[in-house]
């Protein structure tokens, strides 16, 4: 029993109560919005000096694709972007809240911040919300240590890999780096294998399709966005036309019926008074 | 699974496993040798059948001296080591010395006992200190604690107990509590489907950690059928 000299501990951490009633609701036949999910390819490689990140550009609600040509690469900080998979509300809250907290640590310090700052910040908001933000993240970045790329997944566990895949079209994507990544590629060849491994996604994965964004972020220099580095998918051109030249229907008749006004009315309109307020 | 987490994301774009919370299906070790411990783990880590990492390092640093072998879900895991590890380096700042085995197994218990409805976790806390010398400490799912000698957890675990039992000794010399962590662990990969990949070791003396991989390819054979 609860007293007000003796108050209850309140249970520690988040509620999730309304996640039970949302899931006893949907049983009952009242299921809850569906959110704009972009079954994804996206992916990032350490190639000789730098990273690179390549993402598809298709957003879906279930089977409707929602936006043709959207961008996955988010920004992070100057020498670090952040491809995300899963709920897109999630992924784009997720990296802009973490974008402003780097920003305020760079500006504190007067350092370029570390990748693995952006990593704990990002694993550590996604472990919070158990899984909830569904948030599926490629992050990848360079800092005075080199390069580096992270997974990090919606539950807030963390990898750290030379070459990593995410969303939907991860397994399409996994397979072409599997077969064709090594240690020192060169930016010529990191940027075909990231092209490919996006390709496989957008060919071979429903969920994935249109272009291929690039991101380059080199140890020197600044991040280099390659936005709609290729059309996957140009429209094809029409073979023929099927607009008819003017004529090609015979006229027959043709009758002019003209408009007659029969009157014009023209009301003077009074201006409205407007009393000035009294002041108290 | 944690009864707990209740997953209502169900996409007809986006397969199961994705939304499915990631875990270590796991091999992991400890053994006592007359000097120290040495700690071994696989390196696969699933998404229902899929492999989201085959080179994953399960054996993750405390301290100095001390670390930890993680199984269970990857993200509740790394978390706690996370906490253990600030929790240690500000005691050690606070006695100026090397924390004790036991209070870092006491600190993941705590924590493992006080959340152990939401958390998926089997931890081998192992390592070497000043007062006791080389110690492993279990802390599996509900948050109980143990000191034992040998230890091993993890999906692949229950297929070498027998091995484990019939082969311990206690006061080996460091190569051949080396030699059996790579056996046993070479056993429970070749019978576990969600074990795999590499054999990753630590051996924690006074001097410190002394790390080492094992490839796939050059693991000890036993008999194939």
């Amino acid at each position: 029993m609860a007293s007000v000299l003796v108050p209850e501990i309140p249970a520690p951490g988040f509620s999730f109560e309304n996640c039970q009633r949302n899931a006893f609701l949907a049983q009952k036949g009242f299921p809850a919005p569906k959110a704009t999910k972009t079954g994804t390819t996206i992916v990032g490689i350490i190639y000789a000096d730098g990273v690179i990140l390549g993402a598809d550009t298709r957003a879906t609600e279930n089977t409707v694709v929602s936006d043709k040509n959207c961008q996955k690469i988010h920004y992070l900080a100057g020498n670090m972007y952040c491809c995300g998979a899963g709920t897109a509300a999630d992924t784009e809250m997720t990296t802009q809240t973490v974008a402003s907290q780097l920003e305020l640590q760079r500006l504190h310090t007067g350092r370029t911040v570390p990748v693995e700052t952006a990593a704990t910040l990002l694993k550590r908001m996604l472990f919070r919300y158990q899984g909830y933000i569904g948030a599926a993240l490629v992050l990848g970045g360079v800092d005075r240590t080199g390069p580096h790329i992270y997974c990090i997944y919606p539950h807030g566990s963390v990898d750290k890999l030379p070459y990593a895949t995410m969303g939907s079209g991860s397994l399409a994507a996994m397979a072409v780096f599997e077969s064709g990544w090594k240690p020192n590629l060169s930016e010529e060849e990191g940027k075909k294998l990231v092209r490919d491994a996006i390709a496989a996604g957008i060919f071979n994965d429903l969920g994935s399709g249109s272009n291929v964004d690039l991101c380059v972020i080199r140890n020197t220099g600044p991040a280099q966005y390659l936005r709609t580095y290729e059309e996957a998918n140009v429209k094809g051109k029409k073979q023929g036309s099927y607009r008819y030249p003017l004529g090609t229907t015979a006229v027959l008749r043709q009758r002019v019926i003209p408009l007659e006004v029969e009157s014009v009315a023209v009301h003077p309109v009074q201006a409205m008074e407007v009393e000035p307020s009294s002041s108290p | 699974m944690a009864a707990s987490v209740i997953n209502t994301y169900t996409d007809p774009g986006m397969p199961e496993w994705l939304s499915a919370p990631h875990s270590t299906g796991t091999s992991i070790m400890a053994c006592e040798f007359d000097g120290g411990v040495v700690i071994g783990a696989d390196s696969r880590t699933t998404t229902g059948a899929y492999i989201a990492n085959r080179v994953t390092d399960k054996l993750t640093r405390i301290t100095d001296h001390i670390y930890c072998c993680r199984s269970g879900s990857a993200a509740d895991t790394q978390a706690i080591a996370d906490i253990v590890t600030y929790h240690l380096n500000f005691h050690k700042m606070e006695l100026s010395e090397e924390p004790l085995v036991q209070t870092a197994a006491a600190i993941f218990r705590e924590l493992c006992y006080n959340y152990r409805d939401s958390l998926v976790a089997g931890i081998l806390v192992a390592g070497w200190d000043k007062k006791n010398g080389g110690q492993i400490y279990s802390v599996p799912i509900g948050g109980m604690v143990q000191r034992q000698a040998v230890s091993i957890g993890g999906s692949g675990s229950t297929y070498v107990y027998g091995y484990v039992d019939a082969n311990f000794k206690p006061n080996m010399t460091k190569e051949e509590a080396v030699k059996f962590v790579t056996n046993t662990l070479s056993l429970a990969i070749l019978r576990d489907g969600s074990s795999g990949g590499v054999v990753r070791l630590g051996v924690i003396t006074e001097a410190g950690v002394e790390r080492s991989v094992i490839l796939g390819d050059q693991l000890p054979k036993f008999y194939e059928g």
